[in-house]
């Protein structure tokens, strides 16, 4: 089965997910997004790369944090930018998903940025979308959001360069986390030697070894000398119900505290996607602490989201 | 119409006939085997050489999607299908709208599906209103209307005193209570087996525990009211498992398993094909051979097409929101004589378990080519390959996990009551 997101010579035409990437298309979206960390220093903020091109930002789920990192990523390569909600217009009158993607392709639009609450929705308009537009996956149920897995792991990257030489643990709800498989196999195909999982049995997919992680149920003894940890929201609905008893009892075993982080090596970062809830997963001492870099990483996904359209407008048929 | 079919090799399972044989029909019978009755002058004769003559296939699940669904199939596209694969018996299950739970629907769909002289049609009738496991339906009635047994089409029974009670009243008249074993809260959401697979995808996983807790409900329940069941569409290794034993207890349980099951897993979904959307799920290696096996040693009794055109609007979604199900009444026979031939079994032995095994759970006369049994046949090129693509496909549904696939072996004609129903270009 060909990789949809490759061309048939085997560079990037979409991002849906990070597994099957090879390692050294994941090599060039972090260097270029190095060569983007500067744009945003500069007086004048904007490149031409994607001038004339029009990029449409489809969130069917809410989102704002990366709705709007997207925007800003697009406009700072000077593209004309459109957003769209529309589990609040067209969905609701009965609009099929293809439906609303072939309205956009007829207004001559060339990168779709999609986000839906399904698995899989991202390689369903990928597959059905005209040679010369590009689709981004920007969240997709609990598959992938790999756009925001590369921006971990190019702040990963920039705080701890040697990549063969890394323990990451992922704290928390792997099970619904589409984040945390992104990340998994960003990880593992940059060459990091230890991924860990550290969850209760009931927020970890079945046979989630197999993605390659070592699983831990014990915060404490999954910490132990790790130069990286990533913590990973818990949705409010999941807090109490069938999956975990209460917030108090997910913080007291699962939360991050300054007692826990102490486990893990003296100089390893401690990382959210965001957005956090502060006392639920993580203490704001450590969130808001010296070794946090929580707001690098936002900032670093503009960097990210600006390498992957510039890749992608620039293997254009 | 006089109709003798010459120089084919005729296999038929249930008489235990694989030989190459002339066979005689008149009058909607077969009338001779071998040699015709004294003065037979055929209207039509076929020549059968090189070709595979068959008992017509009986299909025991194969949703028509009339009444109500006429957007995804209608009567006539699918029993023109039915007879393109060279089935033609077929049981449908009661899941249409309006819901099979009143006699006159069943009469209706049975005088419709008569007018076109295709297939025959064995409906199944709801086993409560509107399948909303509350109210038993009227069994005696829809018997006599026509219904062949009694099922919950997908839809599960969760309160257990009414699961019991059905199977009371079903037992009082010896009738068979059709059921798909699936726990629905276990499998509540689920749309893929709960592995490997669906935890990269992301999809909510239906473990198989739902099917393994549900048959061990029904098999307790059935033990203790006597009540005669057939499972539907087992997906596990396990479920196999429980059913071997439950025969080896002398338990009256019968069971098939979908044509799909036999040749997919898991990972054929893939990336996120739709068509690989399917209830049960498909599932791991290790319970597809389990699957296989269990028909081998015939602790499953039959495979079934399990049959469910899907229109475009419902099947082009991301994998959760398509509708399950997948198209394949003619891709059912030549699928069968893949599978026999993958594991190396006799293709008599794999044609029973959609012929006369399948005919003796609907205990209806069909699925052999005895002397004087009606003559309901089909006639297949087993050389023939082709390509499995929309547009070959008489169905209205054009959604299969098999798109694309080369396969061999294809229909030439199918004959029912005598009479020639189909005819390939």
């Amino acid at each position: 089965m060909l990789n949809p997101q490759l061309t048939p010579d085997g560079k990037l035409r979409h991002l849906l997910s990070t597994e099957g990437l090879p390692r050294a298309i994941l090599n060039q979206i972090l260097d270029t997004a190095e060569s983007f960390v500067g744009v945003a220093e500069r007086e004048v903020k904007k490149v031409p790369l994607l001038r004339g091109k029009t990029v449409c930002n489809i969130f069917f789920e809410n989102s704002t944090r990366t709705r709007t990192t997207f925007e800003i990523a697009a406009k700072r390569l000077s593209a004309d930018v459109i957003n769209l909600n529309v589990n609040t217009s067209s969905q609701s009158k009965g609009e099929t998903i293809l439906d609303t993607i072939d309205n956009l392709t007829a207004m001559h639009a060339d990168m779709f940025v999609i986000r839906h609450a399904q698995s899989g929705a991202a390689h369903l308009i990928a597959q059905h979308v005209a040679p010369h537009i590009h689709v981004i996956n920007a969240g997709d149920g609990r598959h992938a959001h790999p756009t925001q897995g590369l921006l971990d792991v190019f702040t990963i990257r920039r705080y701890k360069p040697d990549m063969h030489n890394l323990r990451v643990a992922l704290v928390g709800d792997v099970l619904h986390s589409r984040v945390a498989r992104s990340e998994i196999h960003a990880l593992t195909t940059l060459g990091v030697p230890e991924v860990r999982v550290i969850a209760p049995k009931t927020l970890l997919p079945q046979h989630v070894e197999k993605l390659g992680v070592q699983v831990y149920h014990d915060m404490r003894e999954g910490l132990k000398d790790v130069d990286v940890i990533m913590m990973l929201r818990l949705q409010n609905e999941r807090m109490s119900g069938a999956l975990l008893p209460s917030a108090q009892e997910y913080f007291k075993c699962y939360g991050l505290t300054p007692e826990k982080l102490a486990l893990a090596k003296p100089d390893a970062i401690v990382m959210h996607p965001g957005p956090m809830n502060r006392g639920v997963e993580i203490d704001s001492a450590v969130a808001d602490g010296k070794q946090s870099v929580i707001l690098p990483q936002v900032t670093y996904g503009i960097a990210v989201r600006m390498a992957v359209m510039s890749m992608l407008a620039g293997n254009s048929a | 119409m006089k109709i003798l079919i010459k120089n084919g090799r005729l296999i038929d399972p249930k008489n235990n006939i694989d030989t190459t044989q002339d066979i005689y029909i008149a009058a909607g019978k077969i009338v001779g085997i071998g040699s015709g009755p004294a003065g037979f002058e055929a209207t039509q004769t076929l020549d059968a050489s090189g070709l595979l003559v068959l008992p017509g296939l009986v299909d025991l699940s194969a949703r028509l999607r009339e009444p109500g669904f006429e957007h995804k199939a209608t009567l006539e596209s699918e029993m023109q299908a039915a007879v393109a694969g060279g089935v033609t018996s077929l049981a449908c299950p009661p899941d249409t709208d309006p819901v099979l739970d009143e006699p006159g629907l069943v009469e209706m769909l049975k005088h419709k599906a008569k007018q076109l002289h295709l297939a025959h049609v064995y409906p199944l009738g709801a086993i409560t209103r509107q399948l909303q496991g509350k109210q038993l339906t009227e069994m005696s009635e829809l018997t006599e209307a026509g219904c062949v047994g009694f099922s919950q089409a997908d839809v599960a029974i969760t309160d257990t005193q009414v699961l019991w009670r059905a199977m009371q009243y079903a037992a009082t008249f010896g009738y068979t209570i059709w059921l798909r074993p699936e726990e629905p809260y276990l499998a509540s959401g689920g749309t893929a087996h709960d592995g490997e697979v669906a935890s990269r995808l992301g999809l909510k996983g239906i473990p198989a525990a739902a099917e393994t807790l549900a048959i061990a409900s029904i098999l307790t329940i059935a033990r203790e009211t006597g009540a005669s069941i057939h499972l539907c569409r087992l997906s596990t290794a396990e479920g196999v498992e429980m059913v071997r034993a439950a025969k080896q207890q002398g338990l009256p349980v019968t069971c098939d398993v979908s044509i799909n099951h036999l040749h997919l897993t898991e990972h054929d979904i893939g990336y996120f094909d739709p068509n690989c959307h399917l209830r049960p799920p498909l599932r791991g290696q290790r319970d597809r051979d389990a699957l296989s096996q269990g028909v081998i040693d015939g602790t499953i009794d039959a495979i079934c097409s399990d049959h469910t055109p899907v229109d475009d609007d419902a099947k082009l979604q991301p994998f959760g929101e398509a509708e399950a199900g997948a198209t394949g009444l003619e891709l059912l026979l030549p699928l069968v004589c893949k599978w026999a031939d993958e594991q190396n079994i006799p293709l008599p032995q794999a044609l029973a378990a959609v012929t006369t095994k399948a005919a003796a759970i609907l205990d209806i006369p069909a699925g052999e080519l005895s002397l004087h049994a009606d003559a309901d046949l089909c006639l297949l090129d087993p050389a023939q390959e082709w390509k499995v693509e929309a547009s070959v496909l008489q169905s209205q549904g054009k959604n299969t996990p098999f798109l694309g696939l080369h396969l061999r072996g294809k229909v030439r004609y199918t004959l029912v009551n005598g009479q020639l129903v189909y005819q390939a270009a």
